[in-house]
Parts: structure tokens; C-alpha cells; sequence
């Protein structure tokens, strides 16, 4: 049987780790190696890298940095940040890593996705759009670049036209939950999850157990992943590494055999 | 000895890794000379089926490790888009497979099928193996490997299967002809049970 996946979400600045807060005031929180070292320990479901400088300082990925946790990492490895052309994701997919995400590029660029398909397999693409609610109305828009750019695009369009283009998994990022640890966005997930087929993966706003609970209740098949959930305790955002048990882990997901 | 063939797809570090801590003697191969002197070869894989067939002729290496596997009959395990390569075809591309297997590698049809039956097939799943899936040794507690394939390996011969998944039916998860073994997952990113599996295929 296949299970839902439980995904700890990285992000790096200046090669150390940090985590945000709806994408601001950014908490150094370790070191991305050490960090991989912890969860392999804890045998996660997967593991997400994020380096959120790489496209606002529009630079490439560091090469090095990936390969260094490819190689480290005994479970999958999705990593994103600052990739822009197909030959960057050929380029990531031969250092060891399994999936590679795109976000600001398949925003201005959508052939990219094709692209990326084309040459690494579908399976291997992964399509992050960070969402916010915005305007008068209110309405869920797509942003990139930390969530400084507008792009008039409504994640729900987006996300099918991503699907239908060749991406193997969307990432929802919902850029007003991140860090405050207060539970997914579940009416975004519902929506997108309504308009396609392929895995999807929920990210920000997570902050117990619960709210994983909560998420693969209602979705079954579904990526939940967190970053603050994972790596800090308490109130005052202690930094410790954490991650569900093998019994946790079956009373969340509900499954004896865990 | 294990020799990881290194055609530039897969993660070349990781089962080395992982070999290193097991204390089992591994080498990188990444030419036909140091290929030559393989006797237990572990043929990794990620991406599309035209890609690594082309990468794997590029290296040089793709006679040296026919001879290897068809001729002095070493053992040899491909991993995930490793494994379907040694089918004869793929729905997945137009360049013909290396064919030590009987078998081609269809895409999965999930028409139909419920919500939860969503493509690629992304994450941890179950394998039974079957009498003959000796690979398989040393995990009767259980068991989960990790997936990610939107296409499948069909063998043919029945026979050829020893290990099985459910994913809107069944499918060959792993097969074993002679000396040649496939797995459809990564066994290098399955924690525990794929390095349980990994040191199994060193021992068998």
C-alpha cells in the first residue's frame, strides 16, 4: 500500500540552514549536512532542500552543496532554488538527486517544464508555486522571488497547466501559513488537489502533528511536508531536530503497519 | 567486490556510502578498462529511458558490460530506470533496451482508477517477495522501499518475478533472470531495508 508522504522542508541562506517566517526574518537553525545526517537517522519519507537566495540573487545552485547532501542523504532528496534551464536540472539530476523543483522559471518560463521532462522524465520534476492571498478580493495568487513578485497567475490554473506540461508532483507553499505553525491552508490544498492528478504536496503552516493528521485525513495519497515542525520546539522556536517515530508515525497516518 | 557503473545518471555516492559502511570493498566505474574488471555491478538509474541509453552508450561502457553480463554471466543489479534498460523496449522512448530480459516496460494506465492511484507512482511501498526472492533476505519484520516510475518492467516469464507491488494492481517490483537482478525502486534511498537489500545482492 502506498503511504502519504511526511516531508521535512530545508531552506538554506549563505550555506547555513534557516527557517522563516511568511518568508521573512530568517532564523539560522544548522548546518544542511548535519541536518541530512539527523533525519536519515530518523529515516524520513524524503527531504526537501530549498536555497531561497539563488534566484533573488540570481546565481547559480551550488553544485558542490548538492552533491554533498545527494550523497549523504539515505532517503530521496527534492532540491530547488535558482534553477532556470534544462541543463541545470540535467545537471542536478546526475549529481544523485532524485527531484528537481522549479519555481520562479516555470513561472516565466512554462516550456521549462517540457523541457525538464523531456530530458529527466517527468517523475523528476517538481513545480513549487509559493501562494499568497492578494488584492481587494482576497483571491490566492502565485509569487516568486520570496514572495516579493506579483505574477497574476492563480495557482489553481497554474498548477494544471504545470500538470499538463509534464510536471510529476506540485508543491503548495502558502506563503501567509509559513512559520506560524497554525495548521495547512486546507481550502487551497482542496482546490488544487480538485484540478489535477498527479502527486501534490502541501508545505507551510504545519506546527504539530495534528495538522499532518488533519491534512492526510481529508487527502489520503498526499505529500505534507513542514519546516518549522521538524526543527524547532516550544514557543520561544528552540532549535531541535525532530521527526514522527515508526509509533507516531502509524497513529497519524492511521496505519497498523506502520 | 561491487563496481557501480557510472554512466553520469543515479546516485553514484550513495551506494558507495552505503557499501562503505557495510565494509564491503566497492569501486566506480567509469570507463570500458576499469569496467573489464567487474565481477558484481550494480547499474543505477534516474530520468527518462532514452536519456540513460544514450548516456550509457556514451560512456563506452555499454559492450564491455554486455560481454560481462551475457557472456561471463556476472552478476548485475539495475536500480529503477537501470532496471527497465534491461527490458528489450520502453513506452517511454524510442531506442531499444539491452535486452537481458524478456520483457518491455509499459506505462502504468490508471484510467479509471481512484484518487489515490495518482502518476508518477511517488513514495513508500510495499514488496512481496516471492520464494525465489532471496534478495529479499533478512527482512521478516517488514519492510517499505521508495518509488518513483510513471512506467513499470513486464517480464514475460512469469517465473522471472520475485518481488511484487500493489499499485492499481500488480506489478514487477523486482525480478531476478540468472545473474541478472532489477529493482523498480531505490534502494540506496530506502533506509535500513534497502541497505539490507543491497547487502544481500553483495552476498548472494
Amino acid at each position: 500500500m502506498l503511504r502519504p508522504r511526511i516531508i521535512p522542508c530545508l531552506l538554506v541562506q549563505n550555506d547555513g540552514l534557516v527557517k522563516t517566517q511568511r518568508f521573512g526574518d530568517p532564523k539560522y537553525v544548522g548546518d544542511p549536512l548535519n541536518a541530512a545526517r539527523i533525519f536519515n537517522e530518523k529515516e524520513v519519507d524524503e527531504l526537501t532542500v530549498l536555497d531561497i537566495d539563488a534566484t533573488a540573487q540570481k546565481r547559480e545552485p551550488n553544485y558542490t552543496m548538492i552533491r554533498n547532501l545527494a550523497g549523504e542523504c539515505r532517503m530521496p532528496l527534492c532540491y530547488g532554488g535558482g534553477v532556470s534551464t534544462a541543463d541545470q536540472i540535467e545537471k542536478i539530476v546526475t549529481l544523485g538527486v532524485e527531484k528537481v523543483a522549479i519555481s520562479a522559471a516555470a513561472v516565466r518560463n512554462p516550456g521549462l517544464i517540457a523541457e525538464g521532462a523531456r530530458r529527466v522524465g517527468d517523475q523528476s520534476i517538481v513545480v513549487v508555486l509559493d501562494v499568497k492571498k492578494s488584492g481587494l478580493m482576497r483571491r490566492y495568487e502565485v509569487f516568486t522571488h520570496n514572495g516579493t513578485q506579483k505574477t497574476g497567475l492563480n495557482p489553481v490554473e497554474f498548477a494544471k497547466r504545470a500538470q499538463d506540461l509534464g510536471a510529476g508532483e506540485i508543491v503548495i507553499n502558502a506563503i501567509d501559513n509559513d512559520g506560524m505553525m497554525k495548521g495547512y491552508d486546507l481550502n487551497l490544498i482542496r482546490d488544487v488537489r480538485a484540478a489535477v492528478t498527479v502527486p501534490l504536496t502541501a508545505l507551510g503552516g504545519a506546527g504539530s502533528y495534528d495538522d499532518l493528521a488533519a491534512l492526510i485525513r481529508e487527502f489520503g495519497i498526499i505529500g505534507a511536508s513542514a519546516g518549522s515542525l521538524f526543527v524547532f520546539k516550544g514557543k520561544y522556536r528552540a532549535v531541535l531536530i525532530s521527526y514522527p517515530n515508526a509509533a507516531e508515525k502509524a497513529a497519524l497516518l492511521n496505519d497498523p503497519a506502520q | 567486490m561491487i563496481t557501480l557503473v557510472d554512466y553520469g545518471l543515479g546516485n553514484i555516492q550513495a551506494f558507495a556510502n552505503i557499501y562503505n559502511r557495510l565494509n564491503i570493498p566497492v569501486t566506480v566505474a567509469r570507463d570500458a578498462q576499469t569496467l573489464a574488471n567487474a565481477s558484481r555491478m550494480i547499474l543505477p538509474g534516474v530520468g527518462h529511458f532514452d536519456w540513460a541509453m544514450k548516456r550509457l552508450a556514451d560512456s563506452g561502457m555499454r559492450q564491455t558490460l554486455d560481454d560481462l553480463v551475457v557472456r561471463q554471466k556476472k552478476p548485475v543489479l539495475g536500480i529503477c530506470v537501470g532496471m527497465q534498460m534491461m527490458a528489450k523496449r520502453s513506452d517511454e522512448g524510442e531506442l531499444p533496451g539491452l535486452g537481458w530480459i524478456d520483457a518491455e516496460v509499459k506505462k502504468f494506465d490508471v484510467t479509471g482508477s481512484n484518487r489515490h492511484t495518482q502518476l508518477p507512482h511517488m513514495g513508500w511501498n510495499d514488496v512481496s517477495a516471492t520464494e525465489f526472492g532471496d534478495i529479499f533476505g533478512g527482512m521478516e519484520g517488514g519492510s517499505r522501499f521508495y518509488f518513483l516510475h510513471s512506467y513499470y518492467f513486464a517480464p514475460n516469464r512469469g517465473e522471472e518475478v520475485v518481488g511484487k507491488t500493489d499499485y492499481n494492481g500488480t506489478f514487477a517490483s523486482a525480478v531476478r533472470a540468472g545473474n541478472v537482478f532489477g529493482v523498480q525502486f531505490h534502494p540506496e534511498k530506502s533506509h535500513r531495508w534497502g541497505i539490507q537489500l543491497l547487502k544481500n545482492f553483495a552476498e548472494l
